[in-house]
């Protein structure tokens, strides 16, 4: 018998056209997930009684014929995409209470396209961190344990909700978004396929800013045909973005299988960084003999100035932070504490309604910024943002993608994350510098660590090269025949 | 220490957010550790680099300067926590 909450978008797909199930009956599965595993607290808003009309709508728009991209298809939105009279919280206290007016135009163009949306996922606090640790609402927990250890692990950040609720089978696919790895690290700690488009690919209108010139929307799903299935839905133009790009995305899933005989696939040698664990090494060689044994070339490149993106990214994503949020000062939505003039208002409000995450990267994006320090800080970081974009022109002169690991462990315990600040950012160390580059990047799972934990190995194409990515990434798939399942989550 | 009490006192003020003295002794510590590891960036070469300022050679759109929305106060104000006539309402900053 099909587990419904086991299909792919993929198969749901066939099956729905066969009307051997209806969009009615995978909501109604997908529901019930929802409910069993809401220990795992992977949805801040759960929205059933919209799922069921969602799904109704769909079902009676395929019996006339019509039928779209994601028709009938259960998803999971992360809570920072603005949802039409949804309550939207971006993991955030001081949204609270805030209902957008609007809906955003990556989850219309995907409510177009016939998708049923099942809630909103939890988040660290507006996409702020890789542990899921920092939203207001609580920690969304992991489905995977590791083996003879029953503590639980964190789904990683900032898409820590959708990641979990991915892989819980909870949704069939989800939606994130990625600043500096905010897709593709928690796709690596739970054993899901993420993808961060090409910068511009999916508008930016109606996500809650981050890091305007770094945040991309993209999606998790659990293979690589589901990613390019959601892309399709996800990306488009949009002229109320004016980063939004106009270039063609076409036959994703035509080109899928066209694997990677005759491409030169690049080993930045800079990503063999000191004190990392052998297990990720280990699996990183098994991938270059996967794309070996399919035909690819593999060689060595370098990326000079790799270990300077870390840190060039913790002064420009504070820096574009700290302008972005100055718009929460309990005036127009969420929260206000009253104070005795309007300055301590704003103060008292922005110290009440933001966390201590959110405040460390408002206060170092506002030093960045201020008199006296922009030269040496900001236009510094901006001068080497470019060092390493040349870097990565560079080595597409030589190769058409690269492989590296996604992240330089499996999830940590919940109870025990790296103890400060800038240990925590290390875990983006392998996803930031596509991020500052504006390069799509894809986690894809390939193994299980000594523990059982799931681990990812990235691929990094040149921009809007998502279908040659794509194939990298299917080609890894294959090879790497992950049927790992989190065992028996709560 | 880069980052002093008085320094986050100064920073704090200018981001609009309120601190306690302890807040300010922990965040001089967190923030003076951030700072510090971000100036390794001083080791790279970067004269005669520009600035990246946005990712690819996007040229901003143009269009018809016409009114394409509007009207819509009510959903505005809608959320906002205090608000009348179709206007937000802050403390009162005339005296």
């Amino acid at each position: 018998m099909t587990v419904l909450t086991d299909l792919t978008i993929a198969g749901a797909r066939d099956l729905l056209a066969a009307g051997d199930v209806s969009a009615v009956e995978l909501a109604r599965a997908h529901l019930a997930a929802m409910e069993r595993h809401r220990g795992l607290n992977a949805f801040i808003t759960e929205t059933p009684e919209r799922a069921l009309e969602l799904a109704d709508a769909s079902d009676r728009r395929r019996r006339t014929g019509d039928a779209g991209r994601l028709e009938g298809i259960p998803v999971a939105i992360k809570d920072l995409f603005c949802t039409k009279d949804i309550p939207t919280t971006a993991g955030s206290r001081i949204l609270d209470g805030f209902r957008p007016f609007y809906e955003s135009t990556v989850t219309a163009a995907m409510l177009r396209e016939g998708a049923v949306m099942l809630g909103k996922t939890n988040l660290d606090e507006f996409a702020m961190g890789s542990s899921n640790l920092t939203s207001w609402y609580g920690p969304a927990i992991n489905p995977w344990r590791a083996r003879g250890d029953d503590k639980a692990r964190v789904p990683g950040g900032s898409s820590g909700g959708s990641a979990s609720a991915v892989a819980a089978r909870m949704a069939m696919a989800a939606t994130g978004t990625d600043t500096g790895g905010s897709i593709r690290q928690p796709a690596a700690f739970t054993g899901t396929v993420g993808l961060k488009p090409t910068y511009g690919r999916c508008s930016r209108l109606g996500i809650v800013a981050f890091a305007s010139s770094l945040d991309q929307a993209g999606p998790l799903t659990r293979t690589v045909r589901d990613a390019a299935i959601m892309l399709g839905a996800m990306a488009g133009h949009d002229p109320l973005d004016s980063t939004s790009a106009n270039e063609p995305l076409d036959g994703l899933e035509d080109t899928l299988e066209a694997g990677v005989d005759g491409m030169t696939i690049g080993i930045p040698e800079e990503y063999r960084v000191e004190g990392m664990p052998a297990v990720i090494d280990e699996l990183w060689q098994r991938g270059i003999a996967w794309l070996e044994d399919a035909g690819a070339t593999v060689r060595e490149v370098s990326l000079p100035h790799t270990r300077f993106a870390l840190p060039a990214y913790y002064i420009i994503a504070p820096a574009e932070a700290s302008s972005n949020l100055a718009r929460y000062d309990g005036v127009r939505y969420g929260l206000r504490f009253e104070g005795d003039d309007l300055v301590s208002m704003y103060e008292r409000t922005r110290a009440e309604g933001f966390g201590a995450e959110v405040k460390r990267r408002i206060l170092i994006g506002t030093y960045v910024l201020s008199e006296g320090y922009f030269d040496a800080y900001y236009l510094k970081a901006q001068k080497v943002r470019t060092r390493i974009a040349d870097d990565f022109r560079e080595a597409w002169t030589s190769v058409d993608a690269l492989l590296t690991p996604t992240t330089p462990s499996a999830a940590f315990a919940a109870d025990s994350p790296p103890d400060d600040p800038v240990s925590m950012y290390l875990n983006d160390v392998f996803t930031v510098p596509a991020s500052l580059a504006g390069l799509p990047g894809i986690s894809v799972p390939a193994g299980l660590d000594g523990d059982g934990l799931p681990l990812g190995l990235q691929v990094i194409a040149r921009p809007f090269d998502e279908a040659r990515l794509l194939r990298v990434a299917r080609t890894i798939e294959e090879a790497a025949g992950f049927d790992a399942a989190p065992g028996n989550p709560t | 220490m880069k980052f002093d009490k008085d320094t986050v006192a100064r920073v704090a003020r200018l981001a609009r957010i309120a601190t306690g003295d302890a807040e300010r002794q922990q965040l001089a510590g967190e923030l003076s550790a951030i700072i510090e590891w971000i100036d390794t960036l001083g080791e790279v070469n970067t004269d005669d680099v520009e600035p990246m300022t946005g990712v690819g050679a996007m040229t901003l759109k143009w269009r018809r300067d016409e009114v394409t929305d509007g009207a819509a106060a009510d959903d505005i104000t809608a959320n906002a926590p205090a608000a009348a006539e179709g206007c937000f309402v802050v403390p009162k900053i005339v005296e």
